[in-house]
């Protein structure tokens, strides 16, 4: 019985469901109904075939940035709840047990922290580079359509991992940095720490394939006459990250599979004893970790270029400053990772070159801010939504900056590190710089992929929450930490730490109330969307060529592909009248048919980890054997395209120009008006 | 014709690499698990077994050669190279030192 047992389930049994602590039985039954909600609700809407053939089995870009975004979101609102239950018990517990079990708290913190990078920062980003890359720089889709399928699905079968844990079994207790010896088996035997690696395997894995794919696109997709000096910045930073992603993945996706084989088979590669070294590990770790603080940031920081231009109605300044300053952090950000890691035993001169070189990373960030702060500087400023998040970030993440060079100084850190004041840092640099980047984006960008603008009501109510939020719920961290409050703590033996802890508190409430308002603006935005639509597709007279095509724009982006002419390449064309003209018998284009195989070979790895995360053997191989079964099967269609003809083409692009030239073009007073339709009056 | 010409002989290139590629790593681990080598021979043969391994990969898969190198690959190979430089030569910079001062 029990070896039949052992074969079908492994080690799933009934300890695995969630009665441990209060708090992890309700989350589990949320998720459990809200899951059964959503697969009723389409039900019932008759809307599974839709979601089937339009986006789950879509190759189109636009769609998968989509639900990558989607994917963000939703792991969003759980990473913050947990931000709040973390905050909560810090406030709650101090002299007391509080209402969370110190194992659950820790949990906790290392759900948050995997969450809100894997799962919520990571694919947020890749869905708007998705969506827009392409676009501006004139290409019909990415390079390998099918491979970026599959980058998605699998990070989408990591998130699963992550969120079925809290269902089945718990999580790791070790971070989100997941170190050893505490990750291995002596310590920690149960199935968290092989959920954390194999959700994370999956994710890394996902974004190699994302790097080589975006930087694949950039290099070979670029529409005639977008010579590198002309990509917009948002391309360039998407082309940094990507090369980031391609060389700093690796090491992560190495540091996990080397702590697998310690604690599946045995190995030492990490272990207190019998030769292993941790040290291998934390450095493989960080020669991961630091890149993709810049694989966090530098997209947000392309997207606040294209925000501050375009809601300032004004050329980028210093174009060519910021392109070679992106290219300077992506390069140094290879030289400093050791700063994390400064108080583990090598020497002081080891220490001091890391330190210098990370305060180095300052001049290049510095130069940005000025770029941004001068591109403002005598233009036609408006304080939309964007451009409210885009200010946010100037102001805040200079700060964020600063402590950031007290802690690059090693005797600093030795004060410092492993207190609240990194936590307040790290998310000083993580909430205004990339989560606000993010948010800008999705709010600039939501009309180009829907056709309607998002509520800018609701979206002001959520930013000026998210501002305060943040400062409320972290500048009393630096103080806390400065203190000699260590991070990652339970329970709080120190009562002249209750006033901060409660002041961040407050400040955690109103985060979660802009989450809240963030749900309510879509809700908000989609019920009035016939109020909003701007189906011509430039409602903010944008400067870069994803606005030159119709919103939604058609699976194939562009029926010619556009010339550049000039960095502000639809700015250019909008000048010289040739932004809306007709076609003749446009060329027939080549487009990717749909396929399931992305999604089954996500489906596949998941069953695969999870059965590697229970010691279900028939699961394990069977999931990997499914998936290069479904690579190796897709490799004999034939019939992976199909063409669009001329006919269609241009009977489409002609009804879209029809239109623009039909409708009134609006000043930018009325930019947030009903009557803003998509089509922009010339600022000159 | 000259497309079934220009396909035979890329699949003459792919299927060398595949048993080039095979036949190094059985190699190394042949070294390791069949052998009495130690120490520095040893290692030698495995720091040769991957450089071959990488050129191989270079040459059978990647399409870079020296002669008509086109000027994109020739910087992308050289950043690369200057990034896993850094990476590795970091690596050993810090790893021996914190291997000296505690005495491993
Ligand atoms: C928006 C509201 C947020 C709140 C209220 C919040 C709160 C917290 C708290 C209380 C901790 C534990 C601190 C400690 O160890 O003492 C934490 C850790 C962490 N947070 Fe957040 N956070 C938020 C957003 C974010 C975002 C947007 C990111 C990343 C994009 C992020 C990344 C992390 C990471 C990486 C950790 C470290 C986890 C670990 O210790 O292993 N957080 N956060
Ligand atoms: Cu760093």
């Amino acid at each position: 019985m029990s070896d039949l047992h052992g074969w079908l389930l492994g080690r799933l049994s009934w300890d695995a469901l969630p009665f441990y602590s209060a708090i992890a039985t309700v989350a589990a039954g949320v998720l459990v109904a809200g899951v059964l909600a959503a697969v009723l609700f389409i039900a019932a809407t008759r809307r599974w075939g839709y979601l089937w053939r339009e986006w789950l089995t879509s190759l189109d870009h636009k769609r998968i940035g989509v639900m990558y975004v989607v994917l963000a979101l939703v792991m969003l609102v759980r990473g913050v709840i947990e931000g709040v239950l973390l905050r909560t018990q810090q406030a709650v517990a101090i002299n007391n047990p509080g209402f969370l079990p110190p194992e659950h708290f820790s949990q906790l913190f290392t759900t948050h922290g995997t969450i809100m990078i894997f799962f919520m920062a990571m694919p947020f980003l890749t869905g708007l580079i998705n969506i827009v890359v392409p676009l501006q720089i004139g290409a019909r889709d990415v390079r390998f359509a099918l491979l970026n399928a599959i980058s998605l699905w699998l990070t989408v079968a990591g998130a699963g991992l992550v969120m079925i844990s809290l269902v089945l079994g718990r999580f790791s207790t070790g971070g989100w940095s997941g170190y050893p010896p505490y990750t291995e088996p002596p310590y920690q035997t149960g199935v968290g720490p092989d959920y954390w690696i194999w959700a994370l395997t999956l994710s890394s894995i996902g974004a190699t394939l994302t790097g080589i794919n975006f930087a694949t696109t950039l290099y070979k997709e670029r529409a005639p006459g977008m010579a590198f000096m002309r990509l917009p910045l948002f391309a360039w930073t998407a082309l940094c990250t990507s090369i980031l992603m391609i060389f700093a993945m690796p090491p992560l996706t190495v540091a996990t599979l080397l702590l697998a084989l310690d604690r599946y088979l045995g190995f030492h590669f990490f272990s207190n004893t019998d030769g292993g070294n941790l040290m291998n590990y934390i450095n493989l770790f960080w020669l991961f970790g630091h890149p993709e603080v810049y694989i966090l940031v530098l997209p947000s920081f392309g997207i606040f270029s294209e925000v501050f231009p375009t809601f300032s109605a004004k050329r980028l300044y210093g174009y060519t400053s910021l392109v070679l300053a992106t290219l300077a952090i992506t390069v140094l950000s290879f030289t400093v990772w050791l700063h994390h890691f400064f108080t583990m035993g090598q020497s002081a001169g080891v220490n001091a070159a890391f330190g210098i070189a990370t305060m180095l990373i300052a001049i290049p960030t510095g130069v940005k801010i000025y770029d941004w702060m001068l591109t403002m500087f005598r233009g036609r400023v408006r304080l939309t939504v964007p451009l409210i998040y885009a200010s946010l970030f100037l102001m805040l993440f200079v700060v964020g900056g600063l402590t950031g060079m007290t802690l690059a100084t090693p005797p600093v850190d030795f004060q410092l590190h492993n207190t609240t004041y990194l936590v307040a840092h790290f998310h000083n640099m993580l909430i205004p710089g990339t989560l606000f980047g993010l948010l800008a984006g999705y709010t600039y960008w939501f009309p180009k992929v829907f056709g309607f603008r998002l509520n800018e009501h609701w979206g002001r109510v959520a930013a000026v929450c998210f501002g305060l939020g943040f400062l409320l719920a972290f500048m009393p961290l630096y103080l806390l930490g400065a203190a000699g409050m260590p991070r990652r703590l339970s329970v709080i033996h120190q009562s002249a730490f209750a006033p901060a802890l409660w002041v961040a508190e407050a400040g955690a409430v109103l985060l979660f109330a802009a989450v809240a308002s963030l749900v309510v603006q879509l809700i908000v935005s989609i019920r009035q969307r016939d109020h909003t639509r701007a189906p011509l597709g430039d409602p903010w007279n944008g400067r870069t060529l994803e606005w030159a095509s119709p919103s939604p724009p058609p699976a194939y982006n562009f029926a010619v592909l556009p010339a550049v002419h000039d960095r502000d390449a639809f700015m250019w064309l909008k000048e010289q009248g040739q932004a809306y003209r007709a076609v003749v018998q446009p060329a027939p284009i080549n487009m990717p048919r749909n396929t399931p195989v992305a999604l089954f070979i996500g489906a596949a790895s998941f069953v695969a980890a999870f059965g590697l995360v229970w010691h279900i053997g028939w699961a394990a191989l069977g999931g990997v054997l499914a998936a290069v079964a479904c690579v190796v099967v897709r490799s004999f269609n034939r019939h992976t395209h199909q063409t669009v003809s001329s006919a269609e083409l241009a009977a489409e692009h002609n009804r879209w120009v029809a239109a623009v030239q039909a409708a009134e073009a609006v000043n930018r007073d009325l930019e947030l008006d009903p009557r803003n339709r998509g089509r922009a009056e010339p600022t000159l | 014709m000259n497309d079934v010409a220009a396909y035979r002989r890329t699949l003459r290139l792919y299927t060398l690499g595949l048993v080039l590629a095979v036949l190094l790593t059985a190699v190394s681990f042949a070294v390791v698990g069949l052998t009495a080598l130690n120490g520095p021979g040893l290692w030698w043969v495995l720091y040769g077994c991957g450089a071959l391994q990488v050129m191989v990969h270079f040459r059978c898969f990647l399409h870079i050669s020296l002669a008509r190198s086109h000027r994109h690959d020739l910087w992308l190979l050289l950043f690369s190279g200057l990034i896993i430089a850094l990476m590795v030569g970091g690596t050993f910079w810090v790893l021996l030192s914190q291997m000296a001062r505690m005495g491993g």
